[in-house]
């Protein structure tokens, strides 16, 4: 501690000479490579794994059948959900409730269509302006009446589960035949569209890393969460910010919802729930970002979703059964997560859980 | 001048208000149901001057402060920029009127980095994206025209040692306008060599001469090296207003305890005249 403030002095109280200077960029360039390496850390871990899996399982795991499996079914919803989460996350706030967003949203679009014949385009609008709201009431609550967000959002969850259940019976239903020309946008089996839901995470990711590092909204989001008297003080509109940031965590929320329900055909009260939503926020946590505030990244979260769907579908094709599977799945959660903080520890970045 | 006779009226070997005076303070009063915190204080800031405003804890500097920011009004009395009485509505509304403050440890968002902080909410862009070299390069121009040398800009401020990021708090408030900086504590928690850097970054400023700073502290040794003129606050009320060439670190030691022993010796009396008032025990 006292060293860092040693040389920080020195650096600030006279200018140093030209060769110090260059030396000192170089520094400053290793610092930042040091940064990123939150993200580099899981990308080592993606590969190994994809690796791992591709050469021991050649013919099962190299193919387009494991291929739209892996990232269109299983990770391309863990990865626009964790977009929200990561969004969230950073700015001090959680949405536990957008599992269930994702498992109203579809009874919308289907009501809309069967009950009120809405046409099938605006009925998957209907559906995705369901999440927003859905979004807005939790910020209005955690925002507005001040409820923690954790609270608000199990509370909203539960709101969600019940209205699911009353208005479906608990009985799933089939995809209207007539709204599949829409919906295939979202992603339906068979080519091409059956990677439309890796496109989809594919695009979001890449917005809204760019949003995040690149925009107002990013920098806002990370000060409300990193010193948010500091941003209130600077005149940021801290609300606005997490007001947004719950609409797009609902809008993904339900955007996810809409697809899983075309590619099944199915529309299913018992889709959705807290494990995708805490599929997302390990994702996000695995991609660095702080549960507590103030920092985290798109890209990494993208990649966390990448090893939790790689580990999920390798241990299917590995053959491991689904009752240890949990054991193993739980275990290589919490030896990445310890590597991440360890290795946050030893650059001396402070906060990382 | 002798120090004890400092009831109502103070010690004044510093001329006293003037029509040019970037900031004056007349009469001001504030009050906390039976606690009194401020009363009829008189204050002035001459352009480009730096003046410490220096008081034990609870002598009501930060009651003060936070009237002159504009984050609480006073009971009575008026606040006075370049001759214009004004009432501030807010902290916001202080700042636009170029009053700032700057705090240790508030200011700074510590995940970003130098050059965002600079510009936190009054980003360069070009929509939608955020100007990002641009704002490099001003907050590069800007830090080197008041004479901080940090290794770069782009440095999250989580890097930098206390007095860097207090340097950086000050230059953002200079860099968004501010004519007239309050600096709370700014010594604060800081070691020798960080304390001397911040003396003399306000050196500098004094140097420019467009900046009038105030530097309220509770420690004024170190205070004293960069003040044209202290002003001593105690109890609520402004007791010692002299140039600092006038005065001395000593003198200002002794106002304080010799204050202090006579708080003492009246609380002394009055124990022993018997009257007690049950507040023996406390």
């Amino acid at each position: 501690m006292s060293e860092t403030t040693e040389s920080g002095s020195e650096v600030i109280g006279a200018p140093p000479p030209p060769g110090e200077t260059k030396a000192k960029n170089l520094t400053v360039r290793t610092l930042g490579l040091f940064g990123r390496q939150r993200e580099a850390t899981v990308l080592v871990v993606t590969v190994a794994l994809l690796l791992y899996f591709g050469l021991s399982h050649a013919s099962t795991f190299v193919s387009q059948t494991n291929a739209v499996d892996l990232l269109s079914e299983i990770m391309a919803p863990i990865a626009i959900i964790a977009i929200g989460e990561v969004l969230l996350l950073i700015c001090g706030e959680i949405d536990l409730s957008v599992g269930f967003i994702y498992t109203f949203a579809p009874f919308v679009m289907l009501f809309a269509i069967d009950d009120y014949h809405v046409p099938a385009f605006l009925a998957v609008i209907l559906g995705l302006l369901t999440g927003v709201i859905a979004g807005w009431v939790n910020a209005f609550i955690t925002i507005t009446l001040r409820v923690p967000s954790f609270i608000t959002t199990i509370g909203t969850g539960f709101i969600l589960l019940g209205m699911t259940l009353t208005f479906s019976h608990a009985e799933p239903s089939e995809i209207p035949p007539s709204s599949i020309s829409v919906g295939r946008f979202l992603g339906v089996p068979g080519n091409p569209w059956q990677w439309a839901p890796f496109v989809w995470a594919v695009v979001l990711v890449a917005i809204f890393h760019v949003v995040l590092t690149r925009t107002r909204w990013g920098l806002y989001t990370i000060s409300a969460g990193s010193n948010l008297l500091g941003a209130r003080e600077a005149g940021i509109n801290v609300n606005r910010i997490k007001y947004g940031n719950f609409m797009i965590t609902g809008f993904m929320g339900a955007l996810v919802g809409l697809q899983v329900a075309f590619y099944t055909n199915n529309v299913d009260p018992s889709s959705g729930g807290y494990t995708p939503m805490f599929y997302a926020v390990i994702a996000a946590v695995i991609g660095g970002t702080a549960m507590l505030g103030g920092s985290g990244t798109i890209f990494g979260a993208f990649l966390g979703a990448l090893v939790l769907a790689t580990l999920t579908d390798g241990f299917a094709i590995l053959g491991v059964s689904a009752n240890p599977l949990g054991i193993i799945f739980g275990g290589a959660i919490l030896v990445a997560m310890i590597a991440n903080v360890q290795l946050a520890r030893l650059r001396g970045a402070g906060r990382s859980i | 001048m002798s120090a004890q006779d400092t009831g109502t009226t103070f010690s004044s070997g510093a001329g006293g208000p003037s029509p040019d005076d970037a900031l004056r303070v007349e009469h001001i009063s504030k009050r906390f149901g039976a606690v009194t915190a401020l009363r009829d204080i008189n204050l002035h800031l001459r352009q480009g001057e730096v003046l410490g405003l220096i008081g034990d804890n609870g002598a009501g500097k930060s009651t003060l402060l936070k009237i002159l920011c504009g984050f609480q009004p006073p009971d009575r009395g008026r606040i006075l920029l370049n001759g214009q009485e004004v009432t501030f509505k807010s902290v916001d509304h202080a700042r636009s009127l170029g009053i700032d403050i700057v705090y240790q440890d508030l200011a700074l968002v510590n995940e970003l980095s130098v050059y965002h902080n600079m510009f936190l909410n009054r980003e360069k862009v070009r929509w939608p994206l955020l100007n990002n070299r641009a704002m490099r390069k001003i907050a590069r121009e800007h830090l080197d025209e008041i004479g901080i040398n940090i290794p770069s800009v782009q440095l999250p401020v989580a890097r930098l040692s206390g007095g860097q990021r207090q340097a950086i708090a000050v230059a953002r408030a200079v860099f968004e306008d501010a004519k007239i900086l309050l600096l709370d504590e700014p010594l604060a928690a800081m070691g020798a060599k960080e304390g001397a850097m911040i003396l003399d970054l306000v050196l500098d400023l004094k140097k420019r001469g467009d900046v009038s700073v105030i530097i309220i502290a509770h420690n004024y040794g170190q205070v004293f090296q960069v003040c044209d003129r202290v002003n001593l606050l105690q109890h609520g009320e402004i007791t010692l207003d002299k140039y600092t060439k006038d005065t001395s670190v000593d003198e200002m030691t002794e106002l304080v305890v010799s204050e202090y022993r006579k708080a003492l010796r009246e609380r002394h009396a009055a124990e022993g005249s018997g009257t007690a008032e049950g507040s023996g025990a406390a």
